[in-house]
């Protein structure tokens, strides 16, 4: 149970995917002007996450990696290198299926998260989470808890940053810094207090 | 002809994908602590941009609109795993040091970016242009950030020695903040801040 613990740990706080792996930044910006949107965001992402990076880890070990196919009669046959094409057909056909899904079951969900959830597709915090799961060889179940993580971990930063922009509005910035600029240099900060959390261990 | 040029030359600057279009910054923060690492993903993004444009522009009145962005994604993966494979093949050591970003090349923005905007609208040569100058605008800013980083956190440039580091005798205490992940969002920004300065138009 305390590796699970841990897994999910490192990957919300020390291995956070947005501010240590820098994944998911085009809406790591983009959409973190105010608190609410961030959070739906943050919710999605998890969603997403949640399933694609299981679901792409069953692929993996079935179809594709060396000796997958032992099953069907081909033991030497490596598939990997269509890895990348087909994690990102996944990821795509899962965001259609929870869009339609959402859109009959919870409709006021599906409306409050409106367009995120069609650019959640080209989120790279979703498609790095599966590489990051094929590179180090997790198993279903950590690669469930590691989806888990990914997720929150980057609902936490676009929330905290939210926060942070939100209060900047009062602040007199120099004009060229303003806007993207000045987001910038907040999130390298926020990226150094993560820091901090590197030395911890369980 | 003057077209061309602008294709190719305007998101050098006037346009560029990171500092004002923000996008793909994703990679162009992660491979940025060594050059070399900064060059080989700035050549891909650039090859993959450039081809992709100008193979979605050639069969862009084809595509039915419903189903473009999946037709679009195929094709860029597709070639993203063409350099995938051929940076294992021809530089192992270089494809294990950019890791999984040379797959998150599907994912990058820019990509994607230029497809819907421009290769969707405009004829093959143009789009192919307009991605190389992208892909271009993309490496410029990556090595500026890849410079200053390699350079000040290890005393280095392309691998040779330029600052001798105090750990092998000489005097330049290497600035280790450098090689961390937040140096390279202080970098980016302080580069959007001096084009912006340089360029007051763009400002917001």
């Amino acid at each position: 149970m305390s590796h699970y613990f841990t897994l999910f740990f490192d990957s919300v706080f020390i291995d956070n995917i947005a501010l240590t792996f820098f994944l998911g930044m085009c809406t790591f910006i983009a959409v973190s002007k105010k608190v609410k949107t961030a959070m739906m965001l943050g919710i999605a992402v998890t969603a997403v996450s949640f399933i694609t990076v299981p679901v792409n880890n069953l692929l993996y070990i079935f179809l594709l990696r060396k000796g997958a196919l032992a099953w069907a009669g081909y033991p030497n046959l490596d598939l990997s290198f269509l890895g990348l094409i087909c994690y990102i057909a996944v990821i795509a056909a899962i965001v259609q299926i929870l869009e339609m899904a959402l859109d009959k079951y919870l409709p006021a969900l599906y409306n409050a998260l409106g367009i995120f959830l069609p650019l959640i597709t080209v989120n790279c915090a979703i498609l790095g989470g599966s590489l990051f799961m094929v590179e180090r060889d997790y198993n279903f179940m950590e690669s469930t808890v590691y989806g888990i993580g990914v997720g929150v971990g980057f609902a936490v930063a676009i929330s905290l940053l939210a926060g942070i922009r939100e209060k900047l509005l009062y602040s007199d910035v120099p004009k060229g810094l303003r806007g993207v600029g000045v987001t910038f240099l907040i999130v390298g900060l926020v990226a150094m207090s993560f820091k901090a959390f590197s030395g911890l261990q369980f | 002809m003057a077209k061309a040029k602008d294709a190719l030359l305007d998101p050098l600057f006037n346009n560029n994908p990171i500092a004002l279009q923000i996008l793909g910054i994703c990679s162009a923060l992660a491979v940025t602590n060594k050059l070399s690492t900064a060059l080989t993903m700035g050549i891909a993004v650039t090859l993959v941009t450039g081809f992709s444009s100008g193979a979605i522009s050639a069969i862009r009145k084809h595509i039915p609109t419903s189903i473009r962005i999946i037709v679009q994604m195929t094709i860029i993966a597709t070639l993203v795993i063409i350099i995938d494979q051929m940076l294992k093949a021809y530089a192992y050591e270089m494809s294990k040091a950019l890791s999984v970003y040379v797959g998150l090349i599907i994912t990058n923005c820019i990509v994607m970016g230029r497809a819907e905007a421009y290769a969707m609208k405009n004829p093959v040569g143009l789009s192919f242009l307009d991605g190389i100058g992208n892909g271009l605008g993309y490496m410029l800013v990556l090595l500026l950030v890849g410079l200053v980083r390699e350079l000040f956190g290890s005393g280095k440039v392309f691998g040779f020695t330029v600052l001798n580091p105090v750990n092998d005798g000489g005097w330049y205490v290497t600035n280790g903040l450098m090689l961390l992940a937040p140096s390279a969002f202080f970098l980016i920004g302080f580069i959007i801040w001096g084009l912006r300065t340089w360029k007051p138009e763009l400002q917001e």
